[in-house]
């Protein structure tokens, strides 16, 4: 029961992490109709610029410059890239991220090399801030929930109360009218791009202490950030909240139990064969539970996708 | 467009050409490891270690054939995959090379093993040795063995013969907790961490035997809850790279404050990544030792290292080894061209290496026998690792580790 | 909404096979089965087989891509697919098995087949967004399950076979890398010669079709699902082909087969290449195999190199290489080519020289940063410097501002010839 609860905590935060990922995109999505495929490669850029500046003037300095920086680099790819593929059509403008990804991802190996790097969290959250039957939680993922969960109640808030959201929910369904009365709708794309890969990148802020800054975290992550979009539905923010928070908690109960194909075999009969090596369906017997984990998201998107594919929450197809 | 083509291919064969020309007369080396990508720095550190091995142990005391001739390493970026490694052997062939190196990742040593033994086959006349410093699946010794595979690592079984050395002299340990990445290495760990410590140990449980899926895994927290809930006095784990990274700082920030057993828990950033937190904590086994140097030309050897690499770790000092022997070998035989009679010599060689002490290329099975050691990190080593201030210390030292294991290779002799 | 222009293929009204698209194959087959007399070292065959699996991979894939309008982030399943049944059955042959080795590449194809034809039975039903997003799923799953069904896949190692086992084929028993040649180039121009009939085919234009406008090809009567998903087999199969051939030279299939890598690369290499060409893919396949390999040997930054040409191929020109040709067609067609040859010439020289210099700048930085400490000789262009200090970076980056100037003043030429040669009348 101890451990239920940990889990449950655990996931809770795996799934805010998600969620932060997830929000950018989404929000790109449901502005401009972009997929960026390099959204990842903004969160891997964040937690890379932290550590750089983490070693001049430490870790809070970092948490607000390079999501900035993320965001500026954001938003100038939009205005000097995205927008010129974009008179060329969807799929030009989703294969323009796909390389950028690639590029970034080269582009991070030259300047910081290819080794993990040794990001931490700032000393004054290096503790437990409390133990379940000897399960230590520390304290800096009691301050990721409070971030993750901060970001989501100030991005509902802009987008449903204020001004600027109305004019960016109009300008998604209106863009001609918005433009006719008075509002210029390149500069509100390229804010929404901005302000998403910045999202991004302060993800990339928390998240390196926790899961390691290399160059290969934004291709870890890459795919991963898409089925949540997708299973939640594109462009909606709890949506994406709800399904951040499936698949933290699917991933983390997946390995946490160690169910095994061979218990579920037995318990319905079957016996398992004397030589179980070199068996046609060793396979079969040895599959556990965590060793599906990892695939679950991918398996739940497709059965989304084929039985309603605007996803949990979306209103609308692609 | 076959224009284009054939200016293409035209160029590239010019390439070759040329590449063919400027062969020279020293006796080279195809050293086939990942030199970009993300596992970049496991070839780049290998290949230095073989530079400063070719430079210091053979070159410069000129033991080649009585200094008439040097050794020249050639790398062949393999970006870890099977297939790049296939088209690279047919590079290095291509260019005259007959001796091949290649360590990183069992996977590939498999493909060019069997690559290797398939040439050799085909060719019978004009065969290529296979000298593989670091990939460790015991497969490769056992039942993959063939004549032209020569392994100077200590392979997955004997490095937990002396692990599980370590564990059982520690009676504090009770509950042993192994967990591995999804693939015949670590499957391989986990079968020979159940047999030792049975064997060993008996009263030792072994209250975990998982296996996660190789590099997929995000955070490692679920699986470092189970391990702490279990109770486990100690982890085993044949990890590396960013699954290695991820499992050490999860287990760790999860309150785990017990040894943990690895085989590949130190250098290439990860031992900055656990700092101060995996002092006295983190273990790795592995052949020879860094710290302390354990005789006075290897301290002069290892500080050249640094002095000559000061961004790279001297990580696994048995690549050291094979340059020198292969020199003996060829030696022996008085040339370098003939390769059958250079693997002859290289079966069953006594050597005493600066870094390993008494090394045996074992007859049987082409297994080097050599001093296996379980370090631990430690601050202030004489070496350090990833400029980190810290390094790892023998702890527990085993001359001719396994000497004596057996072996299911049944060698077929040309 | 498409990248691509309308096929710039004579329309489908010209019979199948004539004689003047008879003969660009005839060419291209006597061109092939000749090259081997000038490449005889067996690692440039090694690199030409490579090449021509890649693109066979890279024409199925542009079936989806360029013909049928659908983006696949998945479609290394079927070629590593056809490849692992192509492998296996390669050791069934080994133990007894009577298949000789040419026909291999029927079964990897079959098995292609097969599984695109379950995976696209939910995957054509939507186009768009949701057809990307199942492939990549279908993708990243099977990829998985490569390492956890170890009977079929071999896990991290593989499965690996030995070709020559199999009844010898009139005497040849694929020992050399020439033999693989020729076998490999033959199923090349059969398999090319296959799509390319496809896309001539009534369903390959009804593909085109859907591709532009589904609603109205609807209209039309035609259901566009069954459309995507014929497409989406034949694709499939080709692909599987392609596996087959791979496992006939590699003689080994591992899990990077199957993983997004390839699935991503084999999308880069189509659009590079010009989805909306037949040629397209070939040129793609060949540069990109070209870059990856020969590159590969010079510099450890190839894949840099890469990720910049992508992402200014779709910023600068989105037709991929083969657009670029195609643009030449008009001042060819009234006789003005010529006129484009000096201004060409007159660029070009500064064009190379600032992208040599660029990308030297980029070498000695990265020697700087990450080459053997102490060691700071460099080898670049044949010339031996020291890279330690500022003294090269500044020559080099003084050089590729001079030689981007001058392209820049080239430019303006550029532009009036090439305004002037797709003009009929002399506008001097």
């Amino acid at each position: 029961m101890a451990l239920f609860l940990v889990n449950v905590l655990d996931g809770f935060v795996t799934g805010l992490l998600l969620f932060m990922l997830c929000s950018g995109l989404t929000l790109i999505f449901s502005m401009m109709g972009v997929l960026n495929f390099a959204h990842a490669s903004f969160y891997m850029l964040g937690a890379y610029f932290a550590y750089q500046i983490s070693l001049v003037t430490g870790f809070w300095s970092g948490l607000l410059i390079a999501p900035l920086i993320v965001g500026i680099i954001g938003a100038l790819i939009e205005r000097y890239g995205l927008r010129r593929v974009h008179k060329y059509g969807h799929v030009p403008e989703l294969i323009f991220t796909f390389g950028l990804a690639l590029l970034i991802e080269e582009a991070v190996q030259f300047f910081w090399g290819k080794s993990q790097l040794p990001f931490s969290e700032p000393a004054a959250l290096d503790f437990a801030a409390f133990a379940i039957a000897g399960n230590a939680f520390p304290a800096y993922k009691v301050f990721m929930i409070a971030v993750a969960m901060g970001i989501f109640l100030t991005l509902l808030y802009i987008l449903t109360k204020t001004r600027i959201g109305m004019t960016i929910q109009a300008a998604l369904s209106y863009p001609e009218t918005v433009q006719n009365l008075g509002h210029n709708v390149p500069l509100v794309f390229m804010c929404v791009f901005g302000v998403g890969t910045a999202m991004a990148g302060l993800a990339g802020v928390i998240a390196g202490p926790v899961l390691g800054v290399f160059p290969g975290m934004a291709l870890q992550l890459g795919s991963i950030v898409f089925v949540t979009i997708v299973i939640g539905g594109l462009g909606s923010l709890w949506g994406a909240l709800v399904a951040s928070l499936i698949i933290g908690w699917l991933q983390t109960f997946a390995t946490a139990y160690d169910v095994t194909a061979e218990q579920i075999l037995t318990a319905i009969g079957f016996t398992k064969p004397e030589m179980i090596w070199d068996h046609p369906l060793q396979d079969l017997w040895t599959l556990t539970l965590p060793q599906l984990g990892p695939i679950l998201p991918y398996l739940l998107m497709i059965i989304v996708l084929v039985l309603r594919p605007q996803g949990l929450m979306g209103n609308r197809e692609s | 467009m076959n224009k284009f083509n054939l200016m293409m291919a035209s160029a590239l064969a010019a390439g070759l050409v040329a590449g063919v020309a400027a062969a020279q007369e020293k006796i080279r080396i195809a050293f086939i490891d990942p030199l970009s990508g993300p596992f970049a720095t496991t070839g780049t550190q290998g290949l230095a270690i073989y530079r400063h091995s070719v430079k210091e142990l053979v070159n410069e005391p000129g033991a080649l054939l009585n200094g008439q001739a040097e050794f020249e390493m050639v790398p062949f970026d393999n970006k870890i995959s099977a297939k790049e490694s296939l088209i690279q052997l047919q590079v290095a062939m291509d260019q005259g090379i007959r001796i091949i190196a290649q360590g990183a990742s069992s996977g590939v040593a498999n493909a060019l093993t069997e690559a290797v033994a398939k040439h050799n086959r085909r060719n019978p006349d004009d065969p290529v040795i296979f000298l593989n410093h670091s990939a460790v699946d015991p497969a490769l010794t056992n039942d993959k063995c063939q004549f032209w595979h020569f392994r100077f690592d200590a392979n997955a079984d004997i490095k937990m013969d002396a692990l599980t050395d370590d564990i059982a002299a520690n009676p504090d340990i009770k509950k042993v907790y192994v967990i591995g990445q999804d693939y015949s290495f670590g499957k391989a760990v986990a079968a020979a961490a159940q047999r030792f410590l049975k064997e060993k140990r008996p009263d030792i449980e072994i209250v975990g035997n998982e296996l996660h899926p190789i590099g997929k895994v995000k955070d490692f927290t679920p699986y470092a809850r189970k391990i702490v809930g279990s109770g486990a006095d100690a982890v085993i784990t044949g990890n590396w790279g960013g699954d290695m990274v991820g499992l050490g700082k999860a287990v760790m920030g999860a309150g785990f404050d017990k040894p943990i057993y690895t085989y590949y828990g130190a250098t290439s950033g990860i031992t900055a990544a656990f700092g101060e937190e995996g002092d006295g904590i983190v273990k790795l086994v592995g052949a020879g030792q860094v710290n302390p140097a354990p005789t006075p030309e290897a301290q002069e050897f290892i500080e050249a290292f640094y002095v000559n690499f000061p961004d790279l770790d001297f990580g696994q000092p048995q690549m050291a080894n094979v340059a020198p022997m292969l020199a003996a070998a060829i030696n022996e035989v008085g040339n370098a061209t003939d390769i059958k009679a250079i693997a002859y010599a290289l079966e069953g060689m006594e050597y005493d290496s600066i870094v390993t002490g008494k090394t045996v290329m074992r007859e049987s099975d082409h297994q080097t026998i050599q001093t296996v050691t379980v370090q631990g990190q430690t601050p202030g080593a004489a070496f350090e690792y990833d400029k980190s201030g810290r390094g790892m210390v023998a702890e527990t030292v085993v001359e001719l580790a396994s000497n004596d294991s057996a072996t299911t290779c049944e060698m077929k002799r040309p | 909404m498409t990248i691509v222009s309308k096929t710039p293929l004579t329309a489908g009204t010209t019979r199948l096979i004539s004689l003047s698209n008879t003969i660009p194959w005839a060419f291209a087959a006597l061109f092939l089965l000749c090259l081997p007399f000038v490449f005889q070292t067996s690692s440039a065959l090694t690199i030409m087989n490579q090449m021509a699996i890649t693109i066979v991979f890279a024409l199925s894939y542009n079936m989806l891509l360029g013909q049928g309008g659908m983006l696949s982030f998945g479609h290394a399943v079927y070629m590593g697919l056809g490849g692992f049944f192509a492998i296996h059955v390669m050791n069934m042959v080994e133990d007894g098995l009577w298949l000789p080795l040419p026909l291999l590449p029927l079964i990897g194809g079959l098995f292609g087949l097969i599984f695109a034809f379950l995976i696209g039975s939910f995957s054509t039903r939507r186009a768009g967004t949701v057809f990307a997003m199942i492939s990549l799923g279908v993708g990243e799953l099977i990829a998985a399950c490569s390492v956890i069904i170890v009977v079929f896949f071999g896990g991290e190692e593989g499965i690996s076979g030995d070709r020559t086992m199999g009844p010898p084929v009139f005497g040849y028993e694929f020992l050399t890398q020439q033999e693989v040649y020729y076998l490999t180039v033959v199923w090349l121009l059969v398999a090319a010669l296959l799509m390319y009939l496809f896309s001539r085919t009534p369903i390959g234009r009804i593909a085109n079709a859907v591709r532009d406008n589904e609603e109205r090809a609807e209209f039309l009567g035609y259901s566009q699902r069954n459309v995507r998903w014929i497409s989406f087999c034949a694709s499939g199969f080709f692909a599987g082909v392609a596996g087959s051939l791979f496992a006939i030279n590699f003689e080994i299939l591992t899990e990077e087969n199957l993983n997004l890598a390839t699935s991503g690369s084999i999308l880069l290499i189509t659009f590079i290449g010009g989805a909306g060409f037949f040629v397209g893919p070939i040129i793609g396949a060949v540069v990109f195999t070209l870059l990856q390999t020969v590159l590969g040997l010079h510099t450890e930054l190839w894949a840099l190199y890469l990720g910049i040409l992508f992402v200014a191929c779709v910023m600068f020109f989105p037709s991929g290489f083969a657009g670029l040709i195609a643009m030449h067609r008009r001042p060819f067609a009234l006789g003005k080519l010529k006129l484009l040859i000096k201004p060409y010439v007159k660029v070009a020289i500064p064009a190379i020289t600032s992208v040599l210099s660029l990308a030297a700048i980029l070498e000695i930085l990265f020697h700087k940063r990450h080459g053997y400490g102490g060691d700071h000789e460099m080898h670049l262009y044949g010339i031996a410097f020291d890279s330690g200090g500022y003294q090269a970076v500044a020559l080099a980056a003084i050089i590729a501002a001079i030689s981007l100037f001058l392209v820049s003043r080239v430019l303006p030429e550029i532009r009036d010839a090439w305004d002037n040669a797709n003009h009929a009348e002399d506008r001097a």
